[in-house]
C-alpha cells in the first residue's frame, strides 16, 4: 500500500510551505549560533511581508548585537546612537506620518542607556512600534551585567551573581511603560519554541496594525537567550531561560487595546 | 485518510549547528552531521524520512536555513 515517494516529487514549487522571507537578505547573520535575534528578525520581516509593507516601513537599528540589523533586513533602515532609537523613530514618524516606523532594540540599549528616550517616547504616545529583545545581559561587549540581569545571575561584571543589595533590582521596563497613558499595546513574548514564535508573530502583527489606528505606541518585548553570554549551549540556554527568566519576566499581554 | 508527506531542505552552508531545530521536530527527523561546513560548524541534516512538513523546525531556526515542502498522499 505504501508507495515509495521520491524526495524529488515532494521538492516541487507547488508543494512549498515554508521558506525564508525575501525581506531578509541572503547575508549570513552575524549572531551566535542559536541566538534569538535571528528568529526575532525573521518574525518581524514575515509580518511586514504578509502586510505588504516592505516599501512603506522604516526601521531604526540600535547599538548592540543587532547594530547590523540593517544588513539583514531588506527594508529602509536608519542606525541610531546608543539608546536613541525611539527619539530617531519619533522624528522619522513625524516627518513621514504615512510610513510604518519601528525600532529594534536590545536591553542594554532600551533599558539602560536609552531609558529616558524610551519612557518619554512611550509617554508622549508616539505612533511607532518598539521591538525590545531582552536577554538580561550585554551580549555584544562580552556578557556584562545589564539592568535586566536577574538576581544572583552571573555575568562577567557580577562573577559571584548579581547581589540585589549592592547592585540594585532588575528592571521590568515593560511593566513600567504599560502604566503610561501613551502606550496602546504592551506585551511580552519569546521565540524559543515553535509555539512561542507563532505567538510572537501574532503580537508583532497586532503591533504593526495598531500603527494604522494612530492611537499610541505598541511595545513588544521578546525574552531571548544569550547562550554565549550565559556560557551555555543553545538548547540548555533556552531551558535556563524557561526556568529562570520567565518567572521574573512572565510571558503574555500586559496591556491590550480594544480594536 | 490522506497522509501528509513532507521534506526539508537545509542550506548547509549557512547552518550554524545550533541544534534548536532538533527538539522542535515532533518526529525526530533532524540530527547533527559528522561533517562540517565551510565555517566549521557541524550542520544538521535529515536522518530519516518521517517528515510531515509541519514547519516547526523552520519556524524556530534562527538563521532561516530550512525550507519545507509538503505533499498530500492519497
Amino acid at each position: 500500500m505504501d508507495t515509495v515517494i521520491k524526495k524529488e516529487d515532494i521538492r516541487k514549487p507547488e508543494n512549498l510551505v515554508y521558506k525564508k522571507t525575501p525581506l531578509l537578505t541572503d547575508k549570513v547573520m552575524s549572531y551566535c549560533p542559536g541566538c534569538g535575534h535571528g528568529t526575532a528578525h525573521r518574525v518581524v520581516m514575515e509580518v511586514l511581508e504578509e502586510m505588504g509593507l516592505q516599501d512603506k516601513t522604516i526601521g531604526i537599528a540600535p547599538v548592540g548585537c543587532s547594530v547590523l540589523a540593517y544588513e539583514f533586513m531588506n527594508i529602509d533602515m536608519q542606525q541610531a546612537a546608543h539608546g536613541r532609537a525611539p527619539a530617531v523613530a519619533t522624528a522619522v514618524k513625524r516627518l513621514f506620518p504615512e510610513k510604518f516606523v519601528f525600532t529594534y532594540q536590545g536591553d542594554g540599549d532600551l533599558a539602560a542607556i536609552g531609558t529616558a528616550e524610551t519612557i518619554h517616547a512611550c509617554n508622549r504616545g508616539e505612533n511607532i512600534v518598539i521591538i525590545f529583545i531582552n536577554n538580561g545581559i550585554y551580549g555584544m561587549t562580552g556578557g556584562q551585567m545589564a539592568p535586566t540581569t536577574l538576581p544572583n545571575m552571573k555575568s562577567s561584571t557580577s562573577p559571584y551573581g548579581r547581589d540585589v543589595a549592592t547592585m540594585g533590582n532588575p528592571l521590568r521596563i515593560t511593566e513600567l511603560v504599560a502604566q503610561l497613558p501613551g502606550t496602546l499595546y504592551v506585551t511580552r513574548q519569546a521565540v524559543h519554541t515553535p509555539v512561542a514564535v507563532r505567538k510572537a508573530k501574532k503580537a508583532v502583527r497586532k503591533a504593526f496594525e495598531n500603527q494604522k489606528l494612530n492611537k499610541g505606541l505598541s511595545f513588544v518585548e521578546i525574552v531571548s537567550n544569550c547562550n554565549s553570554g550565559w556560557k551555555m549551549t543553545p538548547n540548555v540556554a533556552n531551558q535556563w531561560m524557561v526556568d529562570n527568566m520567565f518567572p521574573y519576566y512572565p510571558l503574555g499581554d500586559i496591556k491590550v487595546n480594544e480594536d | 485518510m490522506a497522509k501528509m508527506k513532507g521534506d526539508i531542505v537545509i542550506d548547509i552552508d549557512k547552518c550554524k549547528g545550533c541544534e534548536v531545530c532538533i527538539p522542535a521536530c515532533p518526529v525526530d527527523v533532524i540530527g547533527v552531521s559528522k561533517n562540517v561546513n565551510g565555517k566549521g560548524y557541524n550542520y544538521v541534516e535529515t536522518v530519516n524520512d518521517e517528515c510531515t512538513g509541519c514547519t516547526n523546525c523552520a519556524v524556530v531556526c534562527p538563521d532561516g536555513v530550512i525550507t519545507v515542502y509538503r505533499k498530500k498522499i492519497e
